[in-house]
């Protein structure tokens, strides 16, 4: 029992694992510095951002639909954490409630109205993408704010662990989603609904409200990621993950997601955000030029689909 | 005599599965060429393979004396092969002419020249009497029916020397077909060969010359379709155990089950009815009659202008949702499976059980994947799904399998009316067996069921009474036993004849 349920792992992850492999032996090999603990204390925590945002795009992702908007509600989250703060001495569990409510609501005006009027969600996220970011600029007057070192906590290493505890948020948000993907109701109908919501409907459920719930929870992930930059930096970054969803998406891809919906796996999503930044780490210390890291993730990144979308091909005309 | 198509010792295997086996088959020229056998037979498989869809694993083919291994459909068509599949391969937004010239659009460098398309277009449909259609139309605001008459007539208009019709009449009305048989005889009698395949055991015996039986991916016999009667056919496309049809038992109770008052939606006008407990309703009608029209807007799929449905002794209501009418009790196998009915892309197991997940397999809104597989299980086997294990992805079941999984997901939810929209197209006699057993068994259970079928024969058979719509009005009901089939149709064609009075 227990190695079948090995075997079923290994053939879900183990690409993704030889790849991170891989890719770790490359940079190890290349340099001096790349295979020690600090590497991957640095990496653990620089990726709680984007696997947060990125675990949200799975589930977005999961019922068809998507949301560029990640990036920019995810500033105006940290925006409005940072103004409160700041400037009115919120306390920070208050503060950071007040975020989350914010990039929850963002979350369902995007979800709400594409779903109610049928509007293509990529559509209506490019908008919501344009208001958050011109309101986090607003609240910010387009400057950084200085929030102070009250927040500073959520990304430093708890003593013993050597973990922030914002890299522990972002690992228990990816257990969770995939419980919810894998074992709950919500997360079957979510599967079905990216699979032929039609016949989701006339099988006797009403499929709105799943795909607004699953645009809330991508915004309530926003305002948790909102936590990570925020607190490295002790302040509120009006350009704050500018460009962000694109690696959001591209880290679900490579970990398999479809585009088209109905097939999405968190953990997959994760090891995705960890080949892009062990390449992103691993380019620096070799001092690749920015110019050339970029060219080098994109190449990666369709090399990742390509070999993901040729195994799946092969196993469907094996089975 | 000489032969068009000889086709040798063609084996083909998906996997572990033997599709074909060793299958033979000659086609004649100037001969209609019927194959028959029951779902996963290998007949389509077949098909594909001499129309280059699909290569085979072993054997070979001569196609008028030559070597024949077309490697694409195109290759395929170049050497006179065409075929008209069983699902329409169209383009829903582009217009009937471009459909039609898909592949060939009148041009100059590119630029297409749009009164050349629509004029050699209104042609290929005029020849086939198709007279009603404007070649501007966009495909996908035609009616299925009439998206297959085009296909149809489309590959009718291209030359070939062999012609392969995958269940070509699943969509048609009556009329339709008896148009598609007279082209199909005048190309016979021009030394064209025709490959037909139906599961109307009537139509084969009317249209084609001779006759071969496939069974488990083997060839079983060719033989002179003058020499076979229907029931012949069937007892050697099952084999040993033959489909006997047995004795109609009614179930029906006096106690309404579904009263459905006034409904007016879209063409569907002023509908009236009523199914009782234990009772099977069949709805009669020509394509494009409001019935499956009707079906939905009871089952709130789709707005009703007016009127009520009442579930047993609950308050008559409209449904503006599905979800509504599922909870309170209604059922829906719907028509199109693929669009509406089942979840291609995921498992047997995900299928089966849908829509009882809260209800059934779930505890706190975690699912008990244990409960769950096992009633998937129970489901297959009860109904005889062919499968090689309930993981396995629906879309790559054979249609008849495929509906059965449809019809599964409603038999583990459970309900009190049950809706079939045409619920055997495109499915064998075995299969389509299974199901009116099915549906017998519900009405025992004190189900109340609706049929819809363009079959009437499968109404006569299946229904304690049938009702008859004709140009979305309910025409009228006949009880079994004081029935006729020529009764049946003339009410069928009855809105039809008052339209045209009152316009």
């Amino acid at each position: 029992m227990i190695t079948k349920q090995m075997k079923g792992t290994v053939a879900q992850y183990g690409g993704l694992l030889t790849a991170l492999a891989l890719l770790i032996l490359v940079f190890s090999l290349r340099t001096d510095s790349f295979f020690q603990l600090g590497t991957a204390r640095l990496i653990a925590n620089q990726i709680p951002e984007l696997t947060l945002l990125a675990v949200g795009m799975t589930l977005v992702l999961l019922i068809g639909q998507i949301d560029l908007s990640v990036g920019s509600v995810m500033a105006l989250a940290g925006a409005v954490l940072g103004v409160l703060m700041a400037k009115h001495d919120w306390s920070l569990g208050a503060a950071v409630l007040a975020g989350l409510a914010t990039a929850a609501a963002c979350g369902w005006t995007t979800g709400a109205i594409s779903i109610w009027f049928r509007i293509p969600s990529f559509i209506v996220s490019l908008g919501m993408l344009q208001i958050a970011r011109g309101a986090t600029r607003r609240l910010l007057e387009s400057k950084t704010l200085t929030i102070g070192s009250d927040i500073a906590v959520i990304s430093e290493p708890l003593p013993g662990i050597g973990l922030s505890p914002a890299f522990l948020i972002a690992i228990v948000a990816v257990f969770a989603a995939q419980f919810l993907i894998s074992g709950t109701v919500f997360g079957r109908y979510c599967v079905a609904i990216g699979t032929n919501a039609e016949a989701v409907r006339m099988s006797g459920i009403r499929t709105a409200p799943y795909a607004i719930t699953v645009f809330v929870i991508s915004g309530l992930l926003c305002g948790l990621a909102a936590l990570a930059p925020t607190s490295l930096m002790e302040a509120a970054d009006p350009g704050a993950g500018n460009g962000i969803e694109l690696s959001a998406i591209a880290a679900c891809v490579i970990g398999g997601t479809s585009l088209m919906g109905g097939r999405g796996n968190a953990i997959s999503t994760f090891l995705g955000v960890l080949v892009i930044a062990v390449l992103q780490t691993g380019l620096s210390r070799m001092s690749v030029e920015d110019a050339n890291k970029q060219i080098v993730t994109g190449v990666v990144i369709i090399i990742a689909v390509l070999i993901d979308t040729v195994r799946r091909n092969w196993e469907k005309s094996a089975s | 005599m000489t032969t068009l198509l000889a086709v040798n010792g063609i084996t083909k295997r998906f996997g572990a599965v033997t599709v074909l086996d060793g299958v033979s088959l000659d086609v004649r020229p100037g001969e209609i060429h019927a194959l028959l056998g029951a779902n996963g037979a290998g007949k389509s498989t077949l098909c594909r393979i001499i129309s280059g869809l699909l290569a085979s694993d072993e054997g070979s083919m001569r196609l008028a004396e030559r070597a024949y291994a077309p490697r694409s459909k195109q290759a395929a068509e170049r050497a006179g092969v065409q075929i008209v599949q069983q699902e329409l391969n169209q383009v829903r937004t582009l217009t009937v002419a471009e459909n039609i010239y898909l592949t060939r659009l009148p041009n100059v460098c590119g630029v297409v020249r749009p009164r050349r398309l629509a004029q050699q277009a209104r042609r290929v449909l005029d020849h086939f009497g198709l007279n009603d259609v404007d070649t501007d139309t966009v495909m996908g605001t035609l009616g299925v029916g009439r998206q297959q008459m085009v296909e149809i007539a489309t590959a009718l208009d291209r030359q070939c020397r062999l012609l392969i019709l995958d269940e070509p009449t699943a969509a048609l009305s009556g009329g339709e077909t008896q148009r598609l048989f007279q082209r199909l005889r005048t190309m016979r009698d021009q030394g064209i060969g025709i490959i037909y395949i139906s599961h109307r055991l009537d139509e084969v015996a009317q249209l084609s010359d001779r006759i071969t039986v496939l069974r488990d991916g083997q060839a079983v016999c060719t033989r002179p379709t003058s020499s076979l009667s229907t029931d012949q056919m069937v007892d050697l496309m099952a084999g040993a155990a033959s489909g006997q049809q047995h004795a109609f038992r009614s179930f029906a109770t006096d106690q309404t089950m579904l009263r459905v008052e006034n409904l007016s939606a879209g063409m569907v006008r002023d509908v009236s009815f009523s199914v009782r407990r234990g009772e099977r309703l069949g709805i009669a009608g020509l394509v494009g009659s409001g019935r499956t029209e009707l079906l939905r807007a009871v089952f709130g799929a789709d707005p009703a202008q007016g009127g009520t449905v009442q579930i047993g002794a609950g308050r008559p209501r409209l449904f503006s949702q599905p979800s509504q009418a599922v909870a309170a009790g209604l059922a829906m196998v719907t028509e199109d499976r693929k669009h509406s009915g089942l979840l291609l892309r995921q498992s047997i197991r995900s299928n089966t059980t849908i829509n009882s997940l809260g209800r059934r397999f779930a505890s706190f809104g975690i699912i008990r994947r244990q409960r769950e597989s096992q009633a998937a299980q129970t489901m297959a086997a009860q109904l005889d799904t062919k499968c090689n294990h309930i993981e396995q992805m629906v879309g790559t079941l054979s249609g008849g399998n495929q509906q059965k999984v449809a019809i599964s997901k409603w038999l583990v939810r459970d309900a009190e009316v049950f809706f079939f929209d045409e619920p055997t197209r495109g499915i064998d006699v075995a299969a389509r067996r299974r199901i009116y057993r099915l549906i017998e068994s519900l009405a025992e259970a004190g189900k109340a069921v609706v049929i819809v079928s363009s079959d009437l024969d499968e109404l006569l058979e299946t229904s304690d009474r049938i009702g008859v719509m004709s140009a979305g009005k309910w025409v009228d009901d006949f009880a079994r036993g004081s029935w006729s089939a020529e009764q049946i149709m003339r009410a069928a064609f009855a809105g039809y004849r008052d339209a045209e009075t009152v316009a």
